[in-house]
């Protein structure tokens, strides 16, 4: 499996939120009982990336599209599945096991005002990953080394003695892009990196990361909800609904053909600027908790196509030809 | 011919101890009934200071130093706090971003929407109640009897941004000023909650001004768009030729800039530099330094609004219309 840099098998992350013992106890049909609240946030996803590609995550609020990416880095444990990288298994490993793979898979965050440490200048900021990695390594080649990824990624190296609060959004996004290559990786995962940015400037960071793919060879991982964003930067595209993969394509084929009835939908609502009056699909209800799933297909209470089956059975992700993953029975009966 | 709303040169000004800072600077525009108009630009261009304007809701230090909010006749600019009381939440509603914040959270919707009635009208209880549940019919809440007694908390956020709404159309407005009423909403509950304002906009015959940083989104509402950059109207005109044939070097900028899938991995044309503090704007045109197209006067004076030759929509700016040429090329690349 030389083509997959991450591969992730039936991946799991549930979150406990029933609070303290105390706060578990409920009353009911005369007796004290206990419950516990889970929130399901991520279940059974399986995905792969291939090296040099950008594969976005799509899905609206609540899919669970951030927490897979948490959980790939490693950031939540998981609950179940399992998660390679280069073929080499990293989610059982120890903190010390797992360091030499945290250089090499980075993240940068939403909100540039929240993700730099606002008592720390921009060369502290920059140093410490690099430090941290390299307990060798001399002052003079940090210096340098900042200095360069500062002029890589368009932040003048002189104002490395300035904090956050100095700069405006942009150029804060700037700096946790620098962040994220001061140790060279090769895997970067990108969680709503451009959500908190005006128009203008959101292009001049699009541009910047796919400036960085192209001289550093990197991998992405997109994780955002802007369709259109999505159609422009990345290869492939995963869509999400309520913690599962609904749909996996080749970006070209995922807008042109959509196939899973959840993706046709949320497709059709993206405001097109040159198609002024065109029709959305309507769904009817609205997107169940993660708390509670339904059974069956988790799409089920809203799709147009669903029967008998779908209410009972969890359709798997399955292969359709020419790279392209539907979880739907409806597609597999060749009903829609 | 009488406007429903007619703004004239309004400008905003910021007391602060430097000095102060004009976040509006001579905004004009007009507004005929059940018309839709688009207030667009990013951060800081000073658009949802134009919309607070118009209610008369700029809290200090901000002050309207200059011009006038005509509607319905009446200088809005010029009423006392107890005249304008009649005026906001009555005939001019607004409706804001983010619907947790506007609703009170220990109130149920149905106290919220009685409260809001009898508040301006005097409406006795029995039948504020029942204009409470036809708009809650209106913005097609289902079950609307049992979600009166509902708290805010109870609703998800699309559900919440239709109560907001439909407070807003309680008085049944002749005027909503809505501020990014779909910012923090999933793209399928966008496209629910625009559908619907557009719906009840038409039937209702009430004027909208939709104030938003989302061209797709005005392009797909409003019939007029008026682009704003530092604090001023850089262009205006009709949705579909702004957003076909954009002539200010800005919005050409802005529209550029967003992917629009037709050459994808590519790089996106990037407006140069960025928007300007309002403490100190540039002289002359203030986004002469960014423009492409700029000339020795764009410097020192400052453009007004005015018609191009050969086109239907205004811009401020010095250059178009002479460099022709230049314009089509910059256009076309």
């Amino acid at each position: 499996m030389n083509d997959r840099l991450i591969d992730i098998q039936h991946l799991v992350k549930h979150f406990d939120i029933s609070g303290g013992f105390l706060e578990q106890l409920a009353f009911s049909g005369g007796r004290i009982v206990r419950k516990r609240t889970v929130v399901r946030a991520v279940n059974d996803v399986s995905l792969f990336v291939h090296p040099g590609e950008t594969l976005s995550v799509v899905g609206e609020s609540g899919c669970g599209k951030s927490t897979l990416a948490r959980a790939l880095l490693g950031l939540y444990p998981p609950d179940g599945g399992e998660i390679y990288y280069r073929g080499s298994r990293i989610d059982n490993l120890t903190q010390h096991e797992m360091l030499p793979y945290r250089s090499k898979m980075q993240m940068i965050f939403q909100d540039p005002y929240a993700s730099l440490n606002p008592r720390k200048t921009v060369q502290q900021t920059l140093e410490e990953p690099v430090v941290f990695h390299n307990p060798s390594i001399t002052d003079t080649e940090v210096k340098d080394r900042v200095a360069e990824v500062m002029r890589q990624v368009g932040v003048d190296p002189s104002w490395s003695d300035r904090y956050p609060h100095e700069f405006s959004g942009g150029q804060r996004q700037r700096i946790s892009i620098a962040r994220a290559l001061m140790v060279d990786p090769e895997f970067v995962v990108a969680d709503e990196p451009v959500s908190a940015l005006d128009v203008s400037v959101q292009a001049q960071i699009l541009n910047l990361l796919m400036d960085a793919q192209e001289q550093r060879g990197l991998t992405y991982m997109f994780i955002t909800h802007d369709l259109s964003v999505v159609r422009h930067i990345s290869s492939r595209v995963a869509v999400m609904y309520l913690g599962r993969v609904c749909e996996l394509a080749p970006t070209k084929s995922l807008f042109e053909s959509p196939r899973h009835p959840y993706t046709h939908a949320l497709l059709s609502a993206i405001p097109d600027l040159y198609d002024r009056r065109h029709t959305y699909i309507k769904l009817k209800g609205e997107v169940p908790t993660p708390i509670k799933l339904p059974p069956g297909c988790i799409f089920h209470g809203r799709c147009p196509h669903a029967n008998e089956r779908c209410s009972r059975e969890i359709p798997p992700l399955v292969h359709q030809g020419s790279g392209i993953y539907v979880a739907c029975h409806a597609i597999e009966e060749k009903r829609i | 011919m009488n406007h429903l709303l007619e703004v004239q040169d309004l400008e905003v000004k910021f007391a602060l101890r430097m000095g102060d800072l004009t976040a509006i600077n001579g905004v004009s525009f007009t507004l005929d009934r059940s018309e839709r108009l688009g207030l667009v630009g990013e951060s800081g261009a000073g658009k949802s200071v134009t919309g607070f304007a118009i209610i008369n809701l700029i809290s200090k230090p901000g002050y309207i130093s200059g011009g006038r909010v005509i509607f319905e006749g009446r200088d809005l600019t010029k009423l006392t706090d107890e005249g304008m009381r009649h005026i906001r939440g009555n005939l001019i509603s607004m409706i804001f971003q983010d619907p947790m914040m506007t609703l009170n959270p220990v109130l149920t919707i149905g106290t919220q929407m009685v409260e809001t009635l009898q508040a301006h009208g005097g409406i006795p209880r029995k039948d504020a109640e029942e204009i409470a549940l036809d708009k809650l019919r209106k913005v097609h809440i289902p079950s609307p009897e049992k979600r009166l007694r509902q708290y805010p908390h109870e609703f998800s956020g699309g559900m919440r941004q239709r109560i907001v709404i439909a407070i807003a159309l309680l008085t049944d407005p002749a005027l909503v000023i809505a501020d990014e009423p779909t910012t923090a909403l999933d793209v399928t509950i966008q496209a629910e909650i625009m559908d619907l304002l557009l719906e009840l906009c038409e039937s209702e015959g009430t004027g909208l001004i939709l104030i938003t940083h989302d061209l797709a989104v005005v392009s797909q509402v409003t019939q007029k768009i008026a682009v704003m950059y530092a604090g001023k109207i850089v262009e205006t005109g009709r949705t579909e030729d702004i957003i076909d044939n954009p002539l200010h070097p800005y919005t050409r900028g802005l529209i550029h800039a967003l992917p629009n899938g037709r050459n994808p991995g590519t790089r996106l044309y990037q407006i140069p530099g960025m928007m300007p503090s309002l403490i100190n704007i540039p002289p002359g045109c203030s986004f002469h330094p960014r423009c492409t197209i700029s000339g020795d006067i764009c410097r020192y004076e400052s453009p007004s609004l005015r018609e191009i030759p050969g086109y239907r929509t205004m811009a401020a700016c010095h250059m178009l219309g002479l460099q022709k040429e230049q314009t089509e090329k910059d256009t076309a690349s």
